[in-house]
């Protein structure tokens, strides 16, 4: 028996690809296997931890709750992409000065997620910060360096207020 | 005031010769990690390299009386299905026991489940495929007949004589019993004006690393070698072990851990899984890869906790804790984990419990029991949170017996700070600690007078908050008298070479470990201020058993205080070295020279003789202007382990300001403060994210984390969804205060850092809990985690 296959073309981080990809496989394995962006990370695979958060079509997802092969004729964007486009550099040089990762293994979600909650605009509230982040898990942090981080690249990014 | 902190410090060479010490230096790892450019085990892939997925027992106790593995050999690109049997033909068993714990006893392991199966989610058939997916598939065509057995899953029943012994030839089912009584604690409790007895109750709960746990194993026939791309903590250990069980030399293995994402002691431990996957490499002559998926990380990584502790305490009228008592009951699978055993929580337990007070009369019993769950062991904090809860859990249960305030009673009975030396009721030997400076400046800190007034005041209008304090002792920079004195090769000692190279720039290679903690910007602070240059031309290498020298790695707060001693040390030999190269090129003494912020200066007056780059050049390329007899040596190496004490105990106080809703029992954190003592801080902001993030992770223990299992042994909530662990919207903001009491042990005087917040937070969550519910009278809460069905029931509501 042979796992079913489809044709997909799509663009990920600005470069067109065209795959045959086993119709039953995710978005994020498809990042890290087929094309070897191995930024984007897989940590509970049902959609609960927030490691695998790519971007689809200009908003967020969970890369382990998207097929592939849903994604034909999409833009997806990865960490990889938003880090050579400069887009998150202040959020991730806030994060280096912060500490706001230690083994770094959500942190590609986390930025993204932030990045998705910035480009809303305003400076939120740290309770509104949290609240955004409630579906990313980070077990090293206890998360306050990380909702001090989001805070100050959002003031800053507002004419620095504080 | 969080946005001024998010700049470290400006770096000056007039700090020297202190320059980093002390300071935020930013990780040298960070911007690969933040660029999603890091290489984790899970990224690793090899040309050749198959995959391998595990057919696991759905049975927490069975025979296994047949295994078909025809069809599942047959499908789609699978390579190799290997049974039990089989591959214990290629590896060795192991048995989790150490001498030092008397009588401890266990049954070997094998890779994969030879005969019986011992708990749900033990591998049982290996499956190598050319993916991991069409490895699951075939997994799906093996066919295991099982008989299943009765299970033992009460630790409180599993030595009655009518309950099956799981492993026949070992008699019965207690692991590991410790017994110890000190002082005189029969009078303690006669003297005692009043004596408060309970029950705590830790349920078992789990690492849940972000990322799972994770090999790539590549024996490789050509050269006799096998290359182990590991997510561990313990390089050299796995070396050792892996060469022990496959029949090879240490030098025939390396072990490289790559970026780990994250372990708090589950990655620090031998699984059948990963070694089953180092045999199948071994005998397949090929890279296989393995990563654990969330629901194999559930039934697998060691499980932690899951004691029972009924506990009693003594005291006058007065507030003087007059004697303790603890019977500490554990299960913890069905085999104790190889090698650091599965009886060093409950022997912390006994070691730890009382330690912070000075009433000397203890009587302790701590028993280990099998069972078929999942395998339970050391896990961040290992005992500490435990023995910290009981500890004071019972001295606020004192406190309130007796009216007195539970800060006062702690004032009391808490060792003086100019006390020491001293030791705990157990016997445990303590240096220098802080507890009275530790509590007057959290005292100050949560402004503790007004927070009482604030709760007063809300009472009255039904609102129902509590504070709760956890005063904690922690284990650090451990000797030999951890695991060497037990017989494991588990070194205490670590090393560190440094090289100046051909530009005038330092290669740092250390035997401890990088999972996130920061120890390679902690390393690289060491040396770059001991041997004198800009932090950025210090390079940190780790984590590779071929490149590194013999260390134990990052557990047990181990990594700032042992390796950064010996980087330290090591920084001050290469100096030397370099100084006498440089005295005969300059023709002046070398002790009239100094190295300054990468450059070799007169030291009396700080001015220029000579960069590193252009003595460099002269060492490596013009030796021969050299005078006779002149030989550079730009390489240094230093070893360093803790002599004079056993272990460097750190200490400090947490508090807990929460708000409990007595109609839904839910449990809202508003604020959470922690003042510790690490002796010197090499780099204040990771030792303070390293408190936060221990202190998060002990929330999750008294509050959310179970790892819930039936009478019949099926674990019902393994997965993220039904496990809760913390995430950002429920945490509170922590303040953390440092007193700094420097260990004597070392010339950088550092203790470690890692644990303290998980060993505190528990019992200061729990104790402002029943603050919070003791005007409403319920019963005090000891059984976590503290759920809101259990807060209601304490209320009488459900």
């Amino acid at each position: 028996m042979t796992a079913p296959t489809c044709e997909i073309r799509l663009t990920v981080n600005g470069e067109p690809v065209s795959c045959t990809v086993e119709a039953r496989k995710n978005l994020v394995d498809f990042l890290r296997e087929d094309l070897a962006l191995t930024g984007s990370h897989v940590g509970c695979e049902h959609g609960v931890c927030g490691a695998c958060t790519v971007r689809l079509d200009g908003a967020i997802v969970r890369g382990c709750l998207v097929l592939a092969a849903q994604c034909d004729g999409a833009r997806v964007e990865t960490i990889e992409g938003l880090s050579d486009s400069g887009e998150i550099a202040d959020l991730q040089a806030a994060f280096e000065r912060r500490n706001a990762l230690q083994c770094g293994y959500c942190t590609p979600g986390m930025l993204l997620t932030a990045q998705e909650l910035l480009r809303n605009g305003g400076v939120p509230s740290r309770a509104q910060i949290r609240e955004y982040l409630s579906g990313n898990y980070c077990r090293c942090t206890g998360y306050q360096a990380i909702v001090d981080a989001i805070e100050a690249v959002a003031q800053a990014r507002n004419g620095g207020a504080r | 005031m969080r946005i001024a902190e998010d700049t470290p410090p400006t770096l000056t060479a007039l700090d020297r010769p202190n320059s980093y010490i002390g300071r935020s230096v930013p990780r040298p790892n960070l911007a690969r990690l933040s660029q999603g450019r890091a290489q984790f085990v899970s990224d690793v892939t090899l040309p050749r390299m198959a995959h391998v997925a595990f057919v696991r027992s759905p049975y927490a106790h069975a025979e296994i009386k047949r295994i078909d593995v025809d069809k599942a050999k047959t499908a789609p690109g699978v390579i190799a299905v290997v049974t039990g049997p089989e591959l214990a033909k290629v590896m060795t068993p192991w048995v989790g026991v150490l001498t030092h714990l008397k009588g401890i006893k266990s049954a070997p392991q094998y890779p994969l489940a030879v005969g019986r199966a011992r708990w749900q989610g033990e591998a049982v058939v290996a499956v190598v495929a050319r993916t991991r997916a069409l490895a699951e598939d075939a997994c799906e065509l093996v066919e295991v007949e099982y008989a299943e057995l009765e299970p033992v899953t009460d630790a409180e029943t599993a030595l009655d004589p009518k309950t099956p012994v799981i492993h026949p030839e070992l008699g019965d089912n207690l692991t590991f019993e410790r017994v110890h009584t000190a002082g005189d604690p029969d009078k303690g409790f006669r003297d005692a004006d009043e004596i408060v007895e309970t029950t705590f109750v830790f349920g078992r709960h789990t690492g849940v690393c972000n990322e799972p746990r994770t090999i790539v194993a590549d024996w490789n026939p050509s050269e006799q070698r096998l290359t182990a791309y590991h997510a561990t903590q313990a390089p050299h250990m796995m070396q050792n072990l892996f060469a022990k069980h496959l029949g090879l030399q240490e030098h025939q293995v390396r072990v490289v851990t790559k970026d780990v994402g994250g372990s708090f002691g589950i990655k620090v431990h031998t699984y059948a899984d990963e070694m089953a996957t180092v045999a199948l490499s071994k005998l397949l002559n090929r890279p296989i890869k393995f990563v654990a998926d969330r629901i194999e990380s559930f039934v697998t990584d060691i499980h932690a906790r899951d004691h029972r502790v009924k506990a009693r305490i003594g005291v006058k009228r007065d507030g003087t804790i007059t004697a303790w008592e603890i019977d500490d009951l554990t299960g913890i699978g069905p085999y104790s984990v190889y090698p650091r055993t599965s009886g060093i929580e409950a022997n912390q337990i006994v070691n730890l419990t009382g330690g912070p007070y000075t009433c000397p009369n203890y009587k302790a019993r701590a028993r280990v029991v099998f069972q078929n769950k999942n395998v339970m062991c050391q896990y961040r904090a290992v005992g500490h949170p435990i023995a910290t809860a009981v500890t004071e859990g019972l001295v606020e249960l004192a406190a309130a017996k007796i009216g007195m305030d539970p800060l006062q009673i702690r004032r009391r009975n808490l060792i003086p700070d100019d006390a020491h030396p001293s030791q705990g009721p157990s016997g445990i030997k303590f240096e220098a600690l802080s507890h009275h400076a530790s509590l007057a400046k959290l005292e100050a800190m949560m402004d503790y007078a007004a927070l009482r007034a604030e709760q007063e005041r809300l009472r009255q209008q039904g609102i129902y908050r509590g504070i709760g304090f956890a005063s904690f002792i922690e284990v650090t920079n451990p000797s030999a008298a951890f695991y060497g004195v037990g017989g494991a090769r588990i070194s205490s000692q670590d090393g560190a070479t440094v090289r100046l190279d051909a530009t005038g720039a330092i290669f740092c290679h250390t035997g401890v470990s990088e999972q996130g903690q920061g120890a390679e910007a902690v390393i690289a602070q060491c040396v770059a201020t001991s041997f004198g240059v800009p932090i950025e031309r210090v390079r940190v290498i780790m984590g590779d058993t071929d490149n590194t020298p013999y260390g134990g790695g990052t557990w047990a707060s181990r990594a700032a205080g042992i390796g950064g001693e010996a980087a330290w040390q090591a920084g001050k030999a290469l100096r030397q070295n370099v100084l006498a190269v440089a005295g005969s090129i300059l023709q002046a003494k070398p002790e009239t020279l100094d190295i300054r912020n990468g450059v070799v200066v007169d030291a009396a007056n700080g001015a220029e003789r000579l960069t590193l780059e252009e003595l460099a050049r002269i060492a490596y390329f013009r030796p021969d202007t050299l005078p006779a007899g002149v030989q550079a040596e730009l390489v240094a190496t230093r070893h360093y382990v803790p002599r004079a004490w056993a272990f460097a105990f750190t200490n400090g106080i947490q508090a807990s300001y929460l708000e409990v809703d007595v109609e839904s029992g839910f449990v809202k954190l508003l604020k959470h403060w922690c003042v510790e003592d690490c002796g010197t801080i090499i780099n204040p902001q990771l030792v303070d994210e390293q408190i936060r993030g221990g202190i998060v992770q002990g929330i999750g223990a008294a509050l959310l984390e179970h790892c819930v299992y039936d009478e019949r042994g099926q674990l019902l909530n393994g997965n993220m969804a039904d496990y809760l662990v913390p995430m950002a919207m429920e945490m509170p903001d922590i303040e953390v205060g440092h007193v700094v009491t420097p260990t004597a042990d070392s010339e950088l005087g550092a203790k470690g850092a890692g644990e303290a917040g998980t060993a505190g937070a528990p019992g200061a969550v729990m104790n402002a809990i029943n603050d919070a519910l003791r005007p409403l009278g319920a019963k005090p809460l000891t059984d976590m985690p503290f759920t809101p069905d259990k807060i209601l029931r304490a209320l009488g509501k459900l």
